[in-house]
């Protein structure tokens, strides 16, 4: 522990605890509520506690990204679904579309926490390394890591980086290519 | 304690009480400037329209008519307070809230100042200059669409409901080309810090961004946060002449005195953002006078604030309001390609002129591409009812059922 650090502990354990009540509460509320806009509102909970635990550790930039694109634009449009198809009204939960889908939901939940689990006890479960604090010290300081996060996305991770930009095309080329589809009435392709 | 100070000068000696002192003081002055922003703003604006309009506007309460936001406010409180039955009692009322909070937020990014030393401390006249810059007031504007839309939903009414489902269309659509213009600034000043990206303007009038970066990204800005703002020509949310009041028909009492209290907010926080970004914030001519030399930055970041705060209201008494479908046009077919592009070109001359030229060209050859695409696919022949056409161009169900047939018998 640096003066840095041992200086800040209290200020920064109660910036924990608030984040962690705002993720965990969020997260409960998400799938305990009825209502779908009420579950989509604790999410933006969750989003903002994520964001500021992302402050905490100096990711300034991944907290404001966390916020642009998960609470201000995805968040929107599960509501403007919502919206849209009119299903802001309690949901029947006591039938279950896929037969044994209580059953496969209760085994993935498990295969998932205890591999989350193993992978914490033995290493950064990300990055495979063991810790990622540069001993108590931030690893860019004062105005932010952009710089350090786009060098490592486009020289590291540039293969990643452009796969996500692929997939994220493909999906945006394909839903145009569902919703615009050629309706004739005859069923006869008119025009190019 | 070192990133603390990298922050802000303010905390270079540690955090001590003159210094929490001077902060609570800056947080104070801010709100209280951005409060008396607002009932100037509502005067000027309803004066402002009334002598374009050769009305006299308000004129009883206090000289020229000054208290009348006041009074206008005081009778909103005193108003019963209604909630509809159909509502969703909690939604309906935090929603008013989610709007107050963005518009708070995002002015305390702003440098309304240079920097002054009091008592041995250097103060930048800004409430807080976070790393994350003007990411904030992006991240804030993603915020201000939660309380436009849950307000219109949770009022258990159809034209709210209605002007819900349009502010969430139309200000993620206008967001894009908000952050494509941003990304431009933050590429030529190299840094997100909103202090960093005035303090790069400094030194006349050629350094400003609006002339820096070509007059593009300013305009496409200007747009894109008009549409942020729903004010006319971009005010569809809010249509009376189709959706009753927008999203705030149900309010009532002081609920609806916040949604117009976070309005202006809005409008003064958004000028003195266009301001900052590309007219260089407080820069300008400084005479030579001793002591007095901070108070001249202020003045010109006011007078530059309340030029961009009289443009909006221009707007709004001299433009008619865009359809629905020439928003969403505008927005994706025009201003998002056009933002990107221009952002390609300005990356490239900032590497080398080489660069930038073969830049330019990759752009002119896109958009070439880009427009043939628009034209094909607008005057593209299919099937009878594919794509609607556009509202005024629709043809009459008896044209369509004579075309059909004239078809089977071709």
């Amino acid at each position: 522990m640096t003066a840095a650090a041992t200086a800040f502990a209290v200020p920064s354990v109660l910036v924990f605890f608030t984040s962690a009540t705002l993720i965990v509460v969020g997260a409960t509320g998400v799938i305990s509520l009825k209502n779908p806009v009420h579950a989509a509102l604790s999410l933006i909970m969750t989003l903002f506690g994520v964001a500021v635990a992302f402050v905490a550790q100096s990711a300034d930039f991944l907290a404001a990204v966390q916020i642009i694109v998960y609470a201000g634009a995805i968040v929107v449009l599960f509501l403007f679904v919502i919206m849209f198809l009119g299903v802001d009204r309690r949901e029947q939960v006591s039938v279950e579309p896929l037969v044994g889908q209580r059953a496969f939901a209760a085994a993935g939940v498990v295969i998932t926490v205890a591999g989350l689990i193993t992978l914490m006890a033995r290493s950064h479960w990300v990055t495979g390394a063991m810790s990622v604090s540069n001993g108590g010290v931030p690893i860019a300081t004062g105005q932010g890591n952009v710089k350090e996060l786009g060098t490592a996305v486009f020289t590291t991770y540039l293969f990643a980086f452009e796969a996500t930009a692929a997939l994220l095309i493909i999906a945006v080329v394909g839903a145009v290519l569902l919703a615009r589809r050629e309706r004739t009435n005859q069923g006869e392709e008119t025009g190019s | 304690m070192s990133w603390l100070a990298s922050v802000d000068p303010l905390f270079a000696h540690g955090v001590t009480w003159v210094v929490l002192l001077i902060v609570a003081i800056k947080v104070i002055a801010g709100f209280s400037m951005l409060m008396g922003g607002v009932i100037l703003m509502i005067w000027f604006e309803r004066k402002a329209i009334s002598d374009m309009q050769s009305r006299i506007g308000p004129q009883r309460w206090g000289p020229f008519g000054l208290l009348q936001t006041l009074a206008d406010g005081i009778k909103l409180i005193l108003k019963e307070d209604l909630i509809p039955a159909e509502a969703d009692r909690f939604v309906f009322k935090l929603a008013p809230y989610l709007v107050l909070l963005p518009a708070l937020v995002t002015f305390a990014i702003i440098p309304i100042g240079g920097t002054l030393t009091i008592a041995g401390h250097p103060v930048m006249l800004q409430v807080v200059n976070p790393p994350m810059g003007i990411l904030l007031m992006l991240a804030m504007s993603g915020i201000s669409v939660y309380g436009v839309m849950l307000a219109g939903w949770a009022s258990g009414s159809k034209y709210p409901l209605l002007s819900a489902v349009r502010a969430s269309a139309q200000m993620i659509s206008y967001e894009a080309a908000l952050g494509m213009t941003i990304v431009t600034i933050v590429l030529a000043t190299g840094s997100l810090s909103v202090h960093n990206i005035v303090a790069a303007q400094a030194g006349g009038i050629w350094h400003w961004n609006i002339i820096r970066l070509g007059f593009v990204p300013f305009a496409v800005f200007v747009i894109a946060i008009t549409a942020e703002l729903n004010r006319p020509p971009f005010d569809v949310v809010e249509a009376e002449s189709e959706l009753v009041g927008g999203f705030h028909t149900e309010y009532s009492s002081f609920r609806f005195a916040i949604f117009f209290l976070a309005e202006y907010m809005n409008t003064i926080t958004m000028s003195a953002i266009i301001v900052t970004l590309f007219l260089g914030g407080p820069a300008g001519w400084i005479p030579n006078v001793s002591h007095l030399r901070w108070v001249f930055p202020i003045a010109w970041f006011l007078v530059k604030t309340v030029g961009f705060a009289f443009c909006y209201i221009w707007f709004r008494a001299s433009l008619p309001r865009f359809r629905y479908d020439q928003l969403m046009d505008l927005g994706w077919k025009r201003l998002i390609p056009l933002s990107l592009g221009w952002m390609l070109i300005v990356a490239g001359f900032l590497v080398a002129k080489g660069w930038g030229f073969m830049m330019a060209a990759a752009v002119l050859l896109a958009w070439t591409v880009l427009s043939r695409a628009f034209d094909l696919g607008q005057t593209r022949e299919s099937g009878v009812d594919a794509v609607l056409p556009v509202v005024g161009e629709r043809p009459l169900p008896g044209q369509v059922l004579r075309s059909m047939t004239d078809e089977e018998e071709g």
